[in-house]
């Protein structure tokens, strides 16, 4: 975090000040571990070890918050009866199938959940297939909102007793086994971790991509999430489980999303062949308890946003405009598409995939192998400029009068010449004035896609094919000469407006007849009343500490999520040391906005048949479930099982210690000539690696290594290996190492420290070398180097498809590696070797 | 003349980001100081100069990684203000020491006489640069831009007393729970160069950090000197008077 966000951080330092005990593990000492108060070095692909094994010792130790957990969590909930654990199937859950290497969750459902015909349950096959809705705390329109359950905690079927089993050896010695920690300084997390959690405390956990770019990715958070469920640190003030965002306004490109399977608001796009209707794609896509039981009103009010008059409810409100998921339209079997000759053009905005993304050869030979390309950057980024500088030119495997591909590069302003919104990890959403008019041809995004649309609509003719795009709302405010449009009138179309045109206050106003336009619900009040809420800047100097005046964080202005858990059941706080929001007698009240209805008393009962909300009871707060309860076990919606379970990352040099099976099962893999994998186990890549950031630069460097003023501070491209590896290889502190994998090879200068240190792991030692990534060929950097990215395989988590990043094997040789062909000889002689 | 001004620097929350470096570098015109890779750590810009006016040291010892931001003393006694022939180097309404970019010949007399290795020339133009507390900020009544910049309030910037004052209750505080190490290095105005006008609280040597432990004051020695030379070279007058005068007319 002092890394890659030292603006945060200074929050982390403040605690510190005032007497917070700060952990932190990773498998690189990097200069947040310089400036805690314990560092835990673990082994790269391990983590769900170390949290699985902090969940045994909560609950073999009976530390749970007991009241908290029966109350706000499903650990009472029973399980239907065939699921079968990975203690009983040695590492697979019930429902696997060898040949598609997929699940069939049916059996993971909560008892009595039955599964429609058509659609079983969230998950599995169908989400696997297209990253399904991972929008929906849902088990399936029609489920129960209170499923059956033991209160006593004592049925082998409840939650509470499968976690139990299932973490049952997730123990120090395992830890220290497989991550590499010893078991003295776990029991001081353990203590920390357990004292600090409770009525009085609360504890919080943070993370970054260390924790998501692995093919058990997702798997990693629910592992935090269930920790802090059982210690009772969700929706209260001090705890949650933050997640650090890469670039700003990343949270932004989520909740408005530039993601395939996702429409405004984590509403699930749909898909060509299941959803032939509004209403068959609203039955199918989540619950009906639970405010997703009211997700006809966001999506009409989004089609009535983007469609205006021409939606209305004899069309379906032009449902059948959005476009269609066929299957994974991800970012990899995009690029595969390309190399495959199905994908012809390409838009690349403000990213840099032939550095940012894994195995950066393919990246390239799909770029080489389209018809047109656009990329829009401030810079001239090695994706726009592959055609005369990728390595594969230098190897031979690319010629630049061979490669077709016509490139538009199209210069895009800066965020001090364009107004609009950052919206950050905390879903805070912050104003951002325009300074000047960007420079020559430089635009904004806003007007670039403003003024394609415009100039696309006015070569349609009258074909029917075309009126999604001709009758699209699209008429913004043109600013000034450069015809800027009006970012704040996008903004207030987001927010939504009533039939008569009035700015609506509140997501609560949203219908679902059509009388209602939204253009993402969760962002519906921040214009309200007309006034930019995101652009208040009351300092903290004149408000409380909770500082609702700054910015507009969604949903309704709330800064911590599923507050009613900040008081007990009967809405009492817990402490009054953690005192939030609570029940005065007559409605919920507290520093913050109430993540509850208002008036909905602790006592409230939903009456037999209640839909949406009023389905859940006064003691619910995790309003967005379908059952209200935060979810220590995952019925359905997760391609990978209900539990999270320890696999080794696809690329590892050790046997799983915990089953039988070694990695993820349902992990998706790229089987394909571009993307060769290093073996399991194999000792031609006897190293772990892991890649990371540094504070001197940003992400593949397109924004850093062209400024002298950072590329100084780390000029070249290098990897951090321990003393005794550098020993053992003969690897000199200042001069080359080569880097080998199934992929390629790339050179880096070495940096021998004491930071990074071998692990032990059960007896045998394991070195890991820890690469920074932001260099590239080009970019316009007056310093340059070899792309860490280009090691990595494509193989990803199975839910969301990131990539795995954080985990991997690879050999190191002293030295620069081979010029031209004889860097694919090498490659070829340890592929074969 | 307005009160002292100058820094402390408290090594302890220091966070390495490098963005006091920066923020000098764009606030006051310095150029790069080039691209080189230095294997030293997380410092590739080694050491303070005519380009790199605010210094981040990295000291990787034993389970600790220890970072300090460097920066010109500003001395009581300022060796380098003292040996200026042309005025170039002055001492400024806030008692700090500032060089003139357009008065200075770039003869390179302060660059030895500072006992910090603080002032340097730069090669292509020959003139000698060095931090100034962003005089024109100051006077502007604004902060420095390194402390402006700096996320952690590991770089503070005030009267200098009151910074003292500080300085010694976080001592007292560091100590109290613990951290023995804890001192601070330039504070006390009975050094060899009258105590600085920036001051830091380490956790190790000063050497370990790259500063000099106990630094003088070049000319301390100076009146001294030429109090010497005098006493010679009236000797030695007097001694060829004598000589004269034991002469026949």
């Amino acid at each position: 975090m002092a890394e890659c966000h030292p603006v945060g951080y200074q929050w982390v330092m403040e605690a510190r000040a005032r007497g917070a005990k700060v952990f932190h593990i990773d498998p690189r000492f990097s200069r947040t571990s310089a400036t805690v108060d314990r560092y835990l070095a673990i082994r790269a692909g391990t983590d769900i070890v170390l949290l699985g094994a902090l969940i045994n010792y909560v609950l073999s130790n009976g530390l749970d918050f007991r009241e908290y957990v029966l109350a706000y969590t499903n650990a009472a909930t029973l399980v239907n009866r065939d699921f079968r654990d990975t203690e009983d199937l040695d590492g697979l859950f019930s429902g696997f199938d060898e040949e598609t290497g997929r699940y069939d969750p049916s059996t993971w459902a909560y008892e009595g959940d039955v599964p429609g015909e058509e659609e079983p349950v969230e998950g599995g096959e169908r989400h696997a297939e297209a990253a399904g809705s991972d929008s929906y705390g849902a088990r399936g329109a029609g489920a129960s909102a209170t499923p059956p359950s033991d209160p006593t905690l004592t049925d082998p079927r409840c939650v509470y007793q499968i976690l139990k089993r299932h973490y049952s050896r997730y123990t120090p010695e395992m830890v220290e086994e497989l991550c590499g920690i010893p078991p003295e300084l776990f029991l001081e997390l353990a203590e920390a971790v357990t004292a600090n959690s409770g009525r009085e405390r609360t504890t919080a956990w943070v993370y970054s991509v260390g924790w998501t770019q692995h093919s058990v990715g997702v798997q990693y958070i629910r592992a935090a999430a269930i920790l802090q469920l059982l210690l009772g640190n969700m929706g209260r003030p001090g705890g949650g489980i933050m997640a650090l965002r890469g670039h700003a306004s990343i949270q932004g490109s989520t909740d408005i999303p530039t993601l395939f399977n996702l429409l405004p608001g984590y509403i699930a796009m749909p898909h060509a062949h299941r959803h032939d209707s509004l209403d068959h794609y609203l039955e199918q896509e989540g619950a009906d308890t639970g405010w997703w039981g009211n997700r006809r009103a966001y999506v009409v009010s989004l089609l009535k946003a983007w469609w205006g008059d021409a939606a209305t409810e004899a069309n379906d409100y032009c449902f059948d405009y959005l476009p269609r998921l066929t299957g994974d339209h991800g970012h990899y079997a995009t690029v595969m598409g390309q190399i495959d000759g199905t994908v012809k053009g390409y838009f690349v905005v403000g990213e840099n995939p032939a550095v940012g993304s894994a195995n950066g050869k393919a990246q390239r030979l799909g770029l080489a192998n389209l018809d047109w390309l656009v990329v829009r950057d401030l810079m001239l980024v090695e994706t726009a400029t592959f055609w005369k500088d990728a390595p594969e030119i230098e190897t031979g495997e690319l010629r630049t009068e061979e490669i077709g591909t016509e490139v538009f590069f199209l210069p895009a302003a800066s965020h001090v010449e364009k107004e609009g919104t950052f919206t950050n990890t905390q879903r805070l959403l912050q104003w951002r004035e325009k300074a000047l008019d960007p420079p020559g041809d430089c635009r904004s995004d806003l007007w670039f896609y403003y003024h394609l649309g415009k100039r696309i609509r006015q070569r349609l003719g009258d074909d029917d094919i075309d009126r999604p795009a001709r009758e699209l709302t699209w008429d913004y405010p043109e600013i000034g000469a450069q015809r800027d449009p009006d970012a704040a009138a996008v903004l207030r179309e987001i927010n939504g407006t009533a039939a008569d045109g009035r700015l609506l206050a509140s997501l609560r106003e949203l219908k679902p007849d059509g009388s209602t336009s939204c253009g993402c619900w969760i962002y519906c009040g921040v214009y309200a009343d007309g006034v930019n809420m995101a652009a208040r800047r009351t300092p903290h100097t004149e408000q409380g500490p909770v500082a609702l005046e700054w910015g507009w964080a969604w949903p309704a202005n709330r800064r911590i999520l599923y507050n009613r858990a900040s008081a007990d059941p009967q809405g009492r706080p817990w402490s009054e040391r953690k005192k939030y929001v609570y029940w005065d007698g007559a409605k919920w009240t507290g520093p913050d906005v109430p993540d509850f209805e208002e008036d909905k008393a602790p006592d409230y009962r939903p009456p037999e048949g209640a839909k949406a909300e009023h389905a859940l009871a006064g003691t619910d707060p995790f309003i967005m479930q379908s059952d209200g309860r935060g979810w220590l076990y995952v019925p359905s919606g997760l391609s990978d099982g209900p539990l999270p379970t320890h696999y080794e990352p696809h690329e590892s040099p050790v046997r799983n210690a915990l089953y039988g099976q070694q990695a993820n099962p349902a992990r998706r893999t790229v089987d394909r000539p571009e993307n060769p994998y290093n073996p399991a186990l194999s000792p031609r890549f006897p190293y772990v690696y892991t890649t990371s950031r540094l504070t001197e630069h940003h992400t593949t460097g397109a924004m850093s290594r062209p400024l002298p003023y950072l590329a100084e501070l780390q000029p070249e491209a290098f990897c951090e290996v321990s003393r005794e590896m550098a020993e053992e290889l003969g690897l000199e502190n200042g001069a080359w190492a080569t880097i080998v994998t199934a992929r390629t090879a790339i050179e880096l200068r070495v940096l021998v420290t004491g930071r990074v240190r071998p692990l032990r792991l059960n007896g045998r030692t394991v070195h890991q070398v820890v690469m920074p990534y932001h260099w590239g060929y080009s970019s316009g950097g007056v310093i340059t180097g070899d792309i860490v990215n280009d090691l990595l395989p494509i193989v990803l988590d199975p839910n969301v498809y990131i990539q795995e990043s954080k985990a991997g094997t690879c050999d190191v040789l002293p030295g620069r590696r081979p010029r031209g062909s004889a860097l694919l000889d090498l490659i070829e002689r340890y592929r074969d070797g | 003349m307005a009160e002292r001004m100058g820094f402390f620097t408290d090594t302890t929350v220091c966070i390495g980001c490098k963005a006091c470096e920066v923020a000098c570098k764009e606030w006051n015109d310095v150029p790069d100081d080039g691209f080189v890779f230095r294997a030293t750590s997380y410092d590739n810009t080694g050491a303070l100069g005519a380009s790199t006016w605010r210094h981040v040291a990295f000291v990787e010892q034993d389970g600790r990684w220890l970072m300090s931001s460097d920066v010109c003393k500003h001395c009581t006694h300022a060796a380098c203000l003292d040996v200026c022939p042309t005025g170039a180097l002055f001492r400024t309404e806030f008692d700090t020491v500032v060089v003139q970019a357009d008065v200075c010949n770039g003869c390179g007399y302060c660059v030895p006489a500072c006992p910090y290795g603080v002032i340097d020339r730069r090669e292509d133009d020959g003139r000698a640069w060095k931090c100034t507390l962003c005089y024109d900020r100051l006077r502007g009544g604004m902060e420095p831009a390194c402390a402006k910049a700096c996320p952690t309030k590991s770089i503070q910037f005030g009267p200098l007393d009151e910074l003292r004052q500080r300085a010694e209750e976080r001592v007292e505080r560091l100590h109290a729970e613990g951290t023995t190490e804890a001192r601070l290095y330039g504070a006390d105005p009975d050094n060899g160069v009258g105590g600085t006008g920036a001051f830091f609280l380490l956790l190790d040597e000063p050497e370990t950090y790259g500063l000099p432990p106990d630094p003088v004051v070049t000319t301390r020695d100076l009146p001294a000197m030429w109090r010497w030379a005098g006493g010679a070279a009236l000797a030695l007058a007097a001694g060829v008077a004598v000589c004269f005068a034991g002469r026949k007319p």
